[in-house]
């Protein structure tokens, strides 16, 4: 039997297809989010990278911010959900989540079966998510893919405002007319998302294992920021982008099975 | 319709229609309609005049001109406030009756625009409650906004019109505690933008005919069977737990709102004006010492917490949902106590914040549909 997880995000879409609740088929991810071509796209990746078709697929669940505005789901399940669900499979030993998707980021404490114990979100602010290092790369004249490695180069962490996305973004910019070296206003971006996030980790009291997930967790600059910050080791989620997703199609299979 | 959904709508209509409904008592009585700020006022004194009191809680507009006056961290109603001051939209009030118990109010109250700013009455609610002098000292105040209302509106209140609109009040409040109780029981039939429509109406009419209107409400109901409810029940807790569209998400994911400690609706319902040998200010007086679970009435046990959990488990709720009003200190003071609290009981419970402004829910829908699934 086939599910499907489709998690429509608002920078990307990303779909998991599982064959019997446990092999991956397909986990596609598409750089556009709701309201775009992105959910349509990606489920046609998913197709053609397993090979199936509409029919094959015996429920699917969405989620993520464009959850009800995806036609083609048979239910729709809170992203908080799905990602602890992606994460208790991939990590069992997993107790606190960070997830920093492309506009929140999002605290969760999981209790040892998995189930979610309390969650906490950032408010609307861009500050502490994707956008933020967006908006920061920009000014930097630098890739998403880029800013981990030079991070990475950093001799020093310039100091960057945690508080609010444009006050940040004229610091920045303050920073490059003083000279500061841009590895280090890069790591200084970093540092700023880690310590939004961590606030929310640590309003749950953190536990370990610390697993981060999210689109930014693929960006190893603010992996070890937020491990500094925590004092504690941090554990990147396989395919990070996509646990949403592999969450949902479990869930599917859940449903599916009970069908 | 049925009798039920006559009532709801009659209620809804005169919360949504504030204005309207103030035209249509100066038409009817020949009198105006005196504002009243949060979050407590002697409302009785106002009642006592024949004027309408009519609440004023904000909105639910975008902010421009109020940010002449107020800085962006300014409490969301305040701002709102502001704005509608700005544009006029409290102009024909007779008086407006200012309490200051927070920063925000005390910097708002000298602060007031429009045809009435010298027709606002300021007072001061004592926060050291539990001393005789902070009665002597209401008292005083309250002497005080007696004697400006009487001037501004060209009245005398005489203690029995004050009596009688004592024992209305503390009617409407018992009613109101009532409804919460029958709410909770039924809310297949009361969904939680019915229940905030019936508390918003008493704000703008007056409270005899709320009463009537709330216990015929009441009396239809109860002679309905009570049904099983395969949603969950939530406590909420905050100063305002609305727009509509905020309150359709709790009906959407079947989150039956059974009790509540927001400012603008049980808040208001807690606590009656007793019976006594003493005058009716003394007594309104002394209800402000009786008040309890509130973050702008000092307490030093840090009580609400606990009177959150009583709630919840004498209701058989399911959580806690606080309603955290955007840049309230009081309210932000009083939630890392109640969230430990809540944490050591092992109470769910979630917090999402509230800003009249804002016109997507998408967040809190999120938010509370991952809260609904965890529970």
């Amino acid at each position: 039997m086939y599910t499907m997880g489709i998690d429509v995000g608002s920078a990307s879409s990303k779909a998991v297809i599982l064959k019997d609740g446990k092999d991956v088929v397909a986990s596609e991810v598409v750089q556009v989010g709701t309201g775009s071509s992105g959910p349509q796209r990606v489920l046609e990746q998913a197709f053609a990278a397993s090979g199936l078709k509409q029919e094959d697929i015996a429920f699917t669940v969405a989620t993520g911010y464009g959850r009800f505005s995806f036609e083609g789901a048979d239910k729709q399940i809170s992203e908080i959900s799905c990602h602890a669900k992606g994460i208790y499979h991939l990590v069992p030993t997993a107790r606190t989540i960070i997830d920093i998707g492309g506009q929140d980021a999002k605290a969760i404490r999981l209790d040892d079966k998995g189930g979610i114990k309390q969650f906490f979100m950032n408010d609307k602010c861009a500050a502490g998510t994707g956008r933020f290092i967006e908006v920061m790369a920009r000014v930097l004249e630098t890739t998403l893919d880029e800013m981990a490695t030079l991070d990475e180069l950093a001799t020093d962490t310039a100091p960057i405002s945690s508080t609010c996305t444009v006050f940040a973004e004229s610091e920045v910019i303050s920073q490059l007319s003083k000279g500061e070296p841009r590895n280090n206003i890069v790591k200084g971006v970093h540092l700023s998302v880690a310590n939004r996030a961590c606030g929310l980790a640590y309003r749950g009291g953190l536990e370990k294992d610390v697993v981060m997930t999210g689109g930014v967790a693929k960006n190893a600059g603010v992996v070890r920021a937020i491990a500094g910050v925590l004092k504690t080791d941090v554990i990147v989620a396989p395919n990070p982008q996509t646990t949403g997703a592999l969450g949902a199609a479990l869930f599917a299979y859940e449903a599916a099975q009970k069908k | 319709m049925s009798k039920v959904e006559t009532i709801l709508s009659q209620l809804k209509d005169i919360a949504a229609n504030p204005k309207k409904a103030m035209d249509d008592y100066k038409a009817e009585t020949g009198k105006g309609a005196v504002g009243i700020m949060p979050i407590y006022a002697p409302e009785e004194m106002v009642h006592a005049t024949g004027f309408l009191p009519m609440g004023l809680w904000g909105g639910h507009k975008p902010i421009s001109k109020a940010r002449t006056y107020l800085p962006a961290f300014a409490c969301s109603i305040m701002q709102q406030v502001m704005e509608l001051q700005c544009e006029g939209a409290y102009d024909d009030l007779a008086a407006v009756l200012f309490s200051v118990p927070c920063d925000t109010l005390k910097c708002l109250s000298q602060k007031w625009k429009g045809a009435n700013a010298d027709k606002v009455i300021v007072f001061t609610h004592p926060q050291n409650r539990g001393l005789e002098a902070a009665n002597k000292f209401l008292v005083t105040e309250y002497e005080l906004v007696k004697k400006q209302l009487e001037a501004y509106l060209g009245v005398t209140i005489t203690n029995a019109a004050l009596e009688n609109s004592i024992a209305i009040y503390n009617e409407n409040r018992a009613v109101m505690r009532e409804f919460v109780k029958v709410a909770a029981d039924y809310p297949q039939v009361i969904s939680a933008v019915d229940r905030h429509a019936v508390f918003k109406a008493r704000q703008f009419m007056l409270k005899e005919k709320h009463t009537a209107l709330v216990k015929e409400l009441i009396e239809e109901i109860k002679a309905m069977p009570v049904q099983p409810w395969d949603g969950k029940k939530v406590v909420v807790a905050g100063i305002v737990l609305e727009p509509n569209e905020l309150l359709e998400i709790f009906d959407e994911f079947k989150l039956a709102i059974v009790d509540d400690d927001l400012a603008q609706e049980s808040r208001q319902i807690r606590v009656d004006v007793l019976d006594g040998e003493e005058g009716p200010l003394y007594r309104m007086a002394k209800a402000w010492q009786q008040m309890y679970g509130c973050s702008v009435a000092t307490d030093t046990k840090k009580g609400r917490g606990k009177m959150l959990i009583n709630k919840l488990q004498q209701t058989d709720a399911d959580a806690v949902i606080i309603a955290q009003m955007k840049f309230c200190d009081p309210e932000e003071w009083d939630y890392p106590v109640m969230y430990r609290e809540f944490e050591e009981k092992g109470i769910k419970n979630l917090l999402f914040e509230v800003d009249q402004e804002v016109t997507s829910f998408e967040q809190v829908k999120t938010r509370l549909q991952s809260f609904v699934e965890m529970l």
